[in-house]
Order: C-alpha cells, then sequence, then structure tokens
C-alpha cells in the first residue's frame, strides 16, 4: 500500500501540470522580450531586431560592444539576482507555510544588510562586502533556526524569531549608519536599496556558479519533498521525507541564495516575497513552485530594472521600484490573503 | 484583590524610586560626572557652576526621555490590550516606521528639518499605519503571528520607502540618519516643551480608556453589556497610539522593543488589570529608555550609543526568549 502511494507521489512529482508550464514559459517571454528593449534603449538606441542579430553574434562591432559587452552584464545580474531571490523566497514560504514568510521579513537579508554594512562602514573593499553579506546572510539563518527551530521551522516561534532578529538588525544597522562619514553614507545608503548600477561579469559571474550548484538540489532533492512537507510533519515522514534533513538543507540553501543575491545587487526588497506569490497564484499549484517562481522572478527584476533605468527623467536603484510596487502588492495580498484565511 | 492594593502601591513606589534613581544617573553621566548631590545643586541653585550643565543639556534629554518611554510603553500596553495580542509593539507593528516615512517625506519633499514641521506628518504617518496594521491584521480576530507579520510586512515597505526618499537628498540623509538610528543626544527644551501637549493629551486618553478596555477584553458583547462602546473605544485607543507614537517618534526617531518589553515585564506583577498595568508600565518604560540612553553613553563614550540601537540590541534577545519560552 504505502509503495503505491509513494509512487503515485513521485509520479505527480514527475507529472509535469500544463497550467506552471504555462505560466513559466510566459514569464519567460516576457522576460526575453523586456531583455531586448533593455539592450537595446540607452543613449545609444539599437531596434530590436538589430539587438538580437547582435547576441546572435552578427552585429557591427559598435552594436557588439554595446550590447554585449555594456548592457549585457547587468541585465544577466538583473536575470540571475531575480531567480536567486525568487527561489529563495519560495523555499521559505514553503518552509514557514506562511505567504508572507520572506527572507525580507524573517531576518536573513537584514543579517546580509548589517554585515554588508559593517563592510562598507570600515572602507572594505567590494569583494569583502559581497563574502560579508554571504556569511551574514547564513549566521541569521543559522540563528533562527537555533533560536526558533525547536519544534520544527514552521511554527509561529521561527516566524517571530525571524522578526525579532530583523529588528534587533535593524538597531545595529541604524547604529552603523551613525558612524560613517557622509561619502560612506550614500554609498551604504544605496546598496541597502539595492542597485544594479555598474554592475557586470565580476558579480553575475559567482553568482551564476552559485545558482548553478544550488539550482540541481533544490529542484530535484527538496521541490518534491517541500510540497509534501506542507501536508504536515506526520504525513510526511509517513511518506518517507527525511524531514529534519529537508528542512536543514532547504533553508540554508534558500539563505545561501538571497544572500548571494544581496551580495551582488544589495538587498533588492519584496522580490522574494512577492515572485513567488505570483507564480503560486498564476499556476495554482501547492508546493513552492519552484521552475515558474524562478521565471517569475527574472521577470519582475528585470521589468523592475527597466522602469527604474528609463521611467523617470533620472535613473533610479531597482530596490525602489521594487520597494514601490512590492508595497502595493503587500497591502493587497495582505487584504485578500486575510479574508481567505491563508495568512 | 482588595487586599492586593496595598502590596501593589508599595510596589509602584518602589518603581517610582528606581525612576528617580534612574532620572538622577541620567542628569549626573555625561562628559563631566556630576554625583547626585551636585545634580540636587545643579537643579535648584542658579549658583552651582553645574547649574548651566544640568538645564542647558542634561535635563531636557533627561526629560525627554521620560516622555518618549511612558509614550512608548503605553501605547505597547494599550495596543496589546486592544488587539489582544501579547506581541504588539509600535517598533514592530510598524508604527513608527509609519511615522519616520511621515518625516522622511516632510524633509525631502518640503525641506521640513525642525521638530514642529516634523511632528504633524509624523502624526499623520502614525495614524495611517495603525489603522491599517489594525485593520490588516484582523482587528479583533489578529492572532499574534499575523499581526506581526503584518506589522513586519510594512515595516520592511515603509523602511524601503525612507531610505528611497533619503537617497534622492544626501543633505537630508546627513539630517535624518541620527533621528532614525533613535536618538535623545539631540534634546533640547524646546523640542520636550513641544512635545509635551502631544504627550500629555495622548496620556490623558490612554488612562482614560483603560477601565473601558478592561471591559473590552471579555468580548465586545460583554462589553456592551457593561456599558462600553467598542467602536469608541477603539477608536480612542487608536488616537492614543497616534499620538504618544507620533510625538515620541516626531521626537527622536523610530525605538523598538520599549512598548513590547514593558508590559510583559509588568503583567506578572499587576495582572491583566489595565487600572494598574498602565500606571505601572508609565514609570517602568522610562526607566528601560532612560536606562538605555545611560548605558548608550557609558558604552560609547567619548561618543555615545544611540538609545534605539541599545534597546534593540538589549530589547532584541529578550524579546527572542519570550518566543522562545511561550507556550
Amino acid at each position: 500500500m504505502t509503495t503505491t502511494v509513494l509512487d503515485k507521489s513521485i509520479g505527480s512529482r514527475v507529472g509535469i501540470r500544463p497550467r506552471a508550464v504555462t505560466v513559466g514559459i510566459a514569464a519567460a517571454v516576457g522576460t526575453a522580450v523586456i531583455s531586448v528593449f533593455t539592450l537595446g534603449t540607452g543613449e545609444y538606441p539599437i531596434a530590436p531586431a538589430d539587438v538580437v542579430r547582435t547576441l546572435l553574434g552578427q552585429g557591427t562591432t559598435a552594436q557588439d560592444f554595446i550590447v554585449n559587452e555594456l548592457r549585457l552584464p547587468r541585465l544577466i545580474t538583473a536575470i540571475v539576482v531575480g531567480m536567486c531571490l525568487a527561489a529563495g523566497g519560495a523555499v521559505f514560504q514553503s518552509l514557514v507555510r506562511n505567504p508572507l514568510g520572506s527572507p525580507d521579513v524573517l531576518g536573513i537579508t537584514n543579517g546580509a544588510s548589517t554585515a554588508a554594512l559593517t563592510v562598507v562602514i570600515l572602507g572594505g573593499s567590494s569583494t569583502q562586502l559581497s563574502l560579508a553579506a554571504v556569511a551574514g546572510g547564513l549566521a541569521a539563518a543559522l540563528l533562527i533556526q537555533v533560536i526558533g527551530g525547536k519544534h520544527g521551522l514552521h511554527g509561529y516561534r521561527f516566524i517571530l524569531c525571524g522578526i525579532g532578529l530583523a529588528a534587533i538588525l535593524n538597531g545595529i544597522s541604524g547604529y552603523l549608519l551613525t558612524r560613517g562619514i557622509q561619502m560612506e553614507n550614500a554609498r551604504a545608503m544605496l546598496w541597502l536599496t539595492g542597485s544594479l548600477d555598474g554592475r557586470d561579469w565580476q558579480q553575475a559571474g559567482p553568482l551564476l556558479i552559485v545558482l548553478a550548484v544550488t539550482l540541481p538540489i533544490l529542484l530535484l532533492a527538496c521541490g518534491p519533498g517541500l510540497r509534501i512537507l506542507e501536508m504536515g510533519d506526520d504525513a510526511a515522514s509517513a511518506l518517507g521525507v527525511p524531514v529534519k534533513v529537508l528542512r536543514t538543507g532547504a533553508l540554508f540553501t534558500a539563505a545561501l541564495l538571497v544572500s548571494c543575491a544581496a551580495a551582488a545587487a544589495g538587498p533588492v526588497a519584496f522580490v522574494a516575497l512577492i515572485a513567488p506569490h505570483l507564480a503560486k497564484r498564476l499556476t495554482r499549484a501547492p508546493g513552492p513552485n519552484l521552475v515558474p517562481s524562478l521565471a517569475t522572478g527574472a521577470l519582475l527584476l528585470v521589468g523592475a530594472d527597466w522602469l527604474a533605468q528609463h521611467a523617470g527623467d533620472s535613473a533610479l536603484p531597482v530596490g525602489v521600484v521594487t520597494g514601490a510596487v512590492g508595497g502595493a502588492y503587500l497591502v493587497w495580498l495582505l487584504t485578500t490573503e486575510r479574508k481567505a484565511g491563508r495568512i | 484583590m482588595v487586599k492586593r492594593v496595598p502590596a501593589r502601591l508599595a510596589g509602584l513606589l518602589v518603581a517610582l524610586l528606581v525612576l528617580a534613581a534612574v532620572v538622577v544617573l541620567s542628569i549626573g553621566f555625561g562628559a563631566r560626572f556630576l554625583s547626585p548631590g551636585e545634580v540636587w545643586a545643579g537643579l535648584w541653585d542658579p549658583a552651582s557652576p553645574f547649574y548651566r550643565i544640568v538645564h542647558e543639556m542634561r535635563l531636557p534629554r533627561t526629560l525627554l526621555g521620560l516622555m518618549v518611554g511612558m509614550a512608548l510603553g503605553l501605547s505597547g500596553a494599550i495596543m496589546q490590550a486592544l488587539t489582544r495580542n501579547p506581541l504588539a509593539d509600535p517598533g514592530l507593528l510598524g508604527i513608527n516606521a509609519g511615522a519616520a516615512a511621515g518625516v522622511a517625506s516632510a524633509a525631502v519633499f518640503l525641506g521640513v528639518g525642525t521638530f514642529y514641521g516634523y511632528i504633524w506628518f509624523a502624526l499623520g504617518g502614525a495614524a495611517v499605519v495603525t489603522a491599517l496594521v489594525y485593520a490588516v491584521g484582523g482587528g479583533r480576530t489578529a492572532t499574534p503571528a499575523r499581526l506581526a507579520l503584518a506589522g513586519a510586512a510594512l515595516n520592511a515597505t515603509l523602511y524601503s520607502y525612507v531610505s528611497a526618499t533619503l537617497l534622492s537628498d544626501s543633505q537630508a540623509i546627513e539630517k535624518v540618519r541620527f533621528w532614525t538610528a533613535g536618538s535623545l543626544a539631540s534634546a533640547d527644551f524646546a523640542t520636550a516643551t513641544r512635545l509635551l501637549p502631544f504627550f500629555a493629551a495622548g496620556l490623558l486618553v490612554a488612562l482614560a480608556v483603560a477601565r473601558p478596555l478592561n471591559a473590552l477584553s471579555l468580548g465586545d458583547d460583554a462589553a456592551r453589556a457593561l456599558g462600553a462602546r467598542p467602536a469608541v473605544i477603539r477608536i480612542a485607543v487608536i488616537v492614543a497610539v497616534t499620538l504618544l507614537c507620533g510625538g515620541a517618534t516626531a521626537a527622536c526617531g523610530p525605538i523598538v522593543f520599549v512598548g513590547l518589553l514593558i508590559p510583559h515585564l509588568v503583567r506578572p506583577i499587576t495582572g491583566p488589570d489595565l487600572r494598574w498595568m498602565l500606571p505601572y508600565t508609565a514609570v517602568l518604560a522610562p526607566v528601560l529608555l532612560l536606562g538605555a540612553d545611560v548605558l548608550g553613553r557609558i558604552l560609547g563614550s567619548p561618543s555615545e550609543l544611540q538609545v534605539g540601537t541599545v534597546t534593540a540590541v538589549l530589547g532584541g534577545p529578550l524579546f527572542l526568549y519570550l518566543v522562545r519560552v511561550a507556550r
């Protein structure tokens, strides 16, 4: 009996949902379209057809330089950061079984920010800043796991510990901001908002490697297990899911992704919260919806960056746009989800 | 119950003595340490060499700390009673951040740079967020985690708004960055006296709702049977919280955990009766705030640590502890 149940669940995990595929493809296509426009707009506009031709290696030297050397690295960073944040957010929301339980709210991003801020104030290099951000995010995850994970991560205790930790770290960040001199503060503030200005392969490269390593783990090892885990610890263990190992592994993988994204572009607000939620709403499927989330995350960040660069008179940091969009979405989310009793 | 009254009065007296001691410490600590005798002389004797230090620097700061501490503690206590939720705190629920967003907008878009300019924006921001978090968190049916999540999410939104607005103007960053850390350092008599009317009004409303809030804790129907009007009480509480938190935040920036911890520490002594809880909170919350301020001056010397940082770093672990031992 047990085997057949397990087989069925394995069947459904391999079985592909048409709705999820449609959402994933639509988001990917949207990302591609906006990407072509982003690559084409700027001080030297290039027609979409030429952009595509240049990407395929058949543009003029000038076009090749502008598209492939100047604009592409930033775009790739945006896409990868969006994917990392969305994947991390999807895992977190699934782990704590709450659509608001994103790494922004639970202190992971704050851990990365506080550590990075320390480096900025001490005048460290950008490599040190990135390393500190990653270490800070992982340390925050460890702290929440140790303090709040006593009875499993889904519990309110875990959420509240995360919120408390975020508040403490905010206090420390506020203090650090008062320490620096004016120049450093402007840099720190810009970093804290999240920006893609001047990002190139130096940021995109390591991030791509992290994503390439962690994504198979998440998709193959964590995704199906997380979907079963959402039914409850007991049901999951009865179905043969190694609950504790899965949970710890998923928590730290997600924290790694989020803090690496923060290391590359700063703590871009709300992508980790919105992208998985949007994906889930569109696919209507249980579980973390990792693949559609990845596509939605990339779409969100690329779209937000396009808006940030070209909507106003002067370029804004991308975090401003995601913060504004995210805030509005959040209020709507809170009201509708509350009526549905999910939060 | 009646027998406990003398004990509680005695306890309140002890708390008042502790507060007096902290006030003396707060006036005494600084670049030049003043002994209690010197503090006393500085307070009352214009001929004393310490009269100027005490009156121009230490006293305004201490008075402001007293008011802000009371304001945060009381608003935490009545929020917790209204939402029937032990984790309500003006800092965690985003009310202080709402006030901060109002102030940042005023500083950047309108070039406002004085307390009197700030306070209306702070009150407006606080009012909007108080109503929003209460409505969004689910009013009476809010669970602790739902309310805390709604607050945390609003907090994140508002902070990203604040840093985004400040980014556009590096002058404003300079003006506001000390303020966003939560500090008493820039206190002067003008700030203290201007805060006073808002604080006094909020205090009166808060104390006035103690009795009806007690009735409301039995549920709306029971409260109505006892002669209370639930809708009016809720509005009164929101007004009081707005006045207290908005004023406190305008004066010295967002400060977390004071409104959460003090009612928690007081409740085991007084029980849930707000008529006792509120006076105790009003006395002990400034003890925490001024104590944190003094500690910040000691730890950070020759400069100082902002009181908001100290309360976050001290109060946070206590909060985590409370969460861990709960249930």
